[in-house]
């Protein structure tokens, strides 16, 4: 449960970096919420056997950070956490997908290790992506460019509530947590079935607590509807760069820069 | 100005696993009052207050609020009327910056963004946490949380305040801080504490609740003199009123704020 409050705390961390306040900090959340969109809609699109097609990817998460001012070493664990899911997705490629592909002189790579290496790819490219747009925007000013951009306001608002309460009720199972490590006295204690019992009971209390500030949401004469909040304004400099990094994608997505570069280089098509 | 009024008036309230929480409970508290409300855990101190904004319904008796009987048509004019601020001020900050949440209020009103902006501006100077403003609620302190809280309601121009615990949690200095602002506060106000010593200083009148009764309504100082009816409710002196455990020397009370 130690990861729990781990997690917690790394939130947080993150949030703390959409407080800062570099050029990109300012821009409309609606720009970088749209162009993280494109961003992921290129990458998912390329084709599984073309590892390369990814790499010129790289340049838009590389050109955030930087002038983000994002700490590259913390981002990049955030990411890591998440790739052993997309190795699952993987995994099994390269035994179901034994189509030689790829010469390397005496290795021959398989259309299976491809396309499993392009997953990785794949998932690293666009988890780092909403990570760098939590960090350089902040979920709050999200949930808002998704609300203005006509995501209906029931799912902003439950995000909105999601991401509030979020620490609340992580600090509370935390708490439950060590309660009952400080008795379990190093053991199991009594194994599976005191979580079983403290799942219930954490869900309960997320019951009683959601009633509570439903009262005081009455309490201040809430009557079913949220009203929009102050509106930001989409400016040229918020269009420039939707615009840059959208059509950047789209040409990293129809032109295949590495082996453009390649045969640049080389001077003869591989 | 009568609709700085709270009457009850035989208040029963039955819970549907059929606890009976008020047993016939019985005040009217007048204009610029400030009232304690104390008694044991489960004495129904909280079932009262859920009464007072309408959040629960009574099983019998009425509750005046002002001018107005509490019934569902008038319900929206009390709930602006009294601000009602909750013990934990986790469950009453539910927006994702401060501003937008002393704005929740103000807005549900249906003022337009200037007047919203002067409200918050207002309520949060009031309680000195105009630099919270931007922050998120679960970055401020406790101490902060509860005049942010307080904010919250300010910023409807109630006329009657109902706080419950409004010291409990906070640190020493934090706890003088929000007794000096309740102090100035020239709205009726109504609170429930087991914290005694701010009643003995905040509030000139107390009302005690035993097991769902009224046990006792009068001045605060005359009811902390009475030992008897504090045994019976399971409450003692306030700190202030009791012996210097070190000296042995007797207190004098402070005279009650009014």
């Amino acid at each position: 449960m130690a990861s729990i409050v781990g997690a917690i705390a790394d939130l947080r961390q993150l949030d703390l970096m959409a407080n800062g306040n570099t050029g990109l900090h300012r821009l409309d959340a609606r720009a970088k919420v749209l162009a993280t969109l494109a961003f992921i809609l290129a990458v998912v699109s390329v084709n599984k056997y073309e590892l390369a097609a990814l790499f010129p990817f790289f340049l838009y998460p590389a050109v955030i950070m930087a002038l983000g001012d994002l700490p590259v070493r913390h981002i990049a664990k955030k990411v890591a956490v998440v790739l052993p899911f997309a190795l699952m997705v993987g995994i099994f490629n390269p035994i179901f997908d034994q189509t030689v592909l790829v010469r390397l002189g005496a290795l021959a790579i398989s259309g299976g290790w491809l396309s499993f290496a392009s997953i990785l790819v794949r998932a690293t490219l666009t988890v780092g992506a909403a990570l760098i747009l939590v960090a350089v925007t902040g979920f709050p000013a999200i949930c808002q460019a998704l609300d203005q951009l006509g995501l209906p306001r029931i799912f902003t608002v439950q995000l909105l509530f999601l991401y509030r309460y979020l620490f609340v009720l992580g600090e509370e199972g935390s708490r439950m947590a060590r309660a009952r490590e400080l008795r379990a006295f190093g053991g199991k204690g009594l194994g599976l079935r005191s979580y079983g019992a403290m799942i219930s009971h954490l869900l309960l209390r997320t019951w009683l607590r959601a009633e509570r500030i439903h009262l005081a949401m009455l309490a201040r004469g809430f009557s079913g509807k949220f009203h929009p909040r102050r509106t930001t304004r989409f400016g040229g400099r918020d269009f420039l760069f939707l615009a840059g990094w959208s059509g950047l994608f789209l040409f990293f997505r129809l032109v295949n820069v590495s082996r453009l570069l390649g045969t640049i280089v080389t001077g003869a098509p591989r | 100005m009568s609709h700085h009024i709270v009457e009850v008036r035989d208040l029963r309230h039955v819970y549907p696993d059929g606890t009976e929480a008020l047993r016939g409970v019985s005040f009217r508290i007048t204009h610029g009052e400030a009232v304690a409300i104390i008694g044991a855990n489960g004495a129904g101190k909280s079932t009262l207050l859920l009464h007072l904004n309408g959040y629960l319904t009574p099983s019998q008796g009425a509750i005046r609020i002002g001018d107005f009987p509490l019934t569902p048509a008038t319900l929206p004019e009390i709930r602006r009327t009294v601000g009602m601020v909750f013990q934990d001020p986790d469950d009453q900050l539910f927006m994702p910056t401060v501003f937008d949440d002393v704005a929740f209020g103000p807005l549900n009103l249906g003022l337009d963004g200037d007047e919203v902006e002067a409200q918050v501006r207002m309520a949060l100077a009031r309680v000195g946490a105009g630099h919270l403003r931007d922050k998120p609620p679960y970055r401020l302190s406790g101490g902060e949380k509860k005049r942010v809280g307080i904010a919250t309601v300010l910023a409807m121009s109630p006329d009657i305040l109902v706080m419950d615990e409004p010291t409990s949690g906070l640190d020493p200095f934090a706890r003088r801080q929000l007794m000096a602002l309740l102090k100035d506060f020239h709205h009726t106000r109504i609170f429930t504490s087991h914290d005694l010593d701010m009643v003995l200083e905040l509030c000139e009148r107390t009302i005690v609740l035993h097991e769902g009764e009224v046990m006792a309504d009068g001045p605060t100082l005359d009811i902390f003199r009475d030992e008897a009816l504090l045994a019976a409710c399971r409450l003692e002196k306030p700190f202030a009123m009791q012996g210097c455990p070190v000296c042995g020397g007797k207190p004098s009370p402070p005279e009650p704020h009014g």
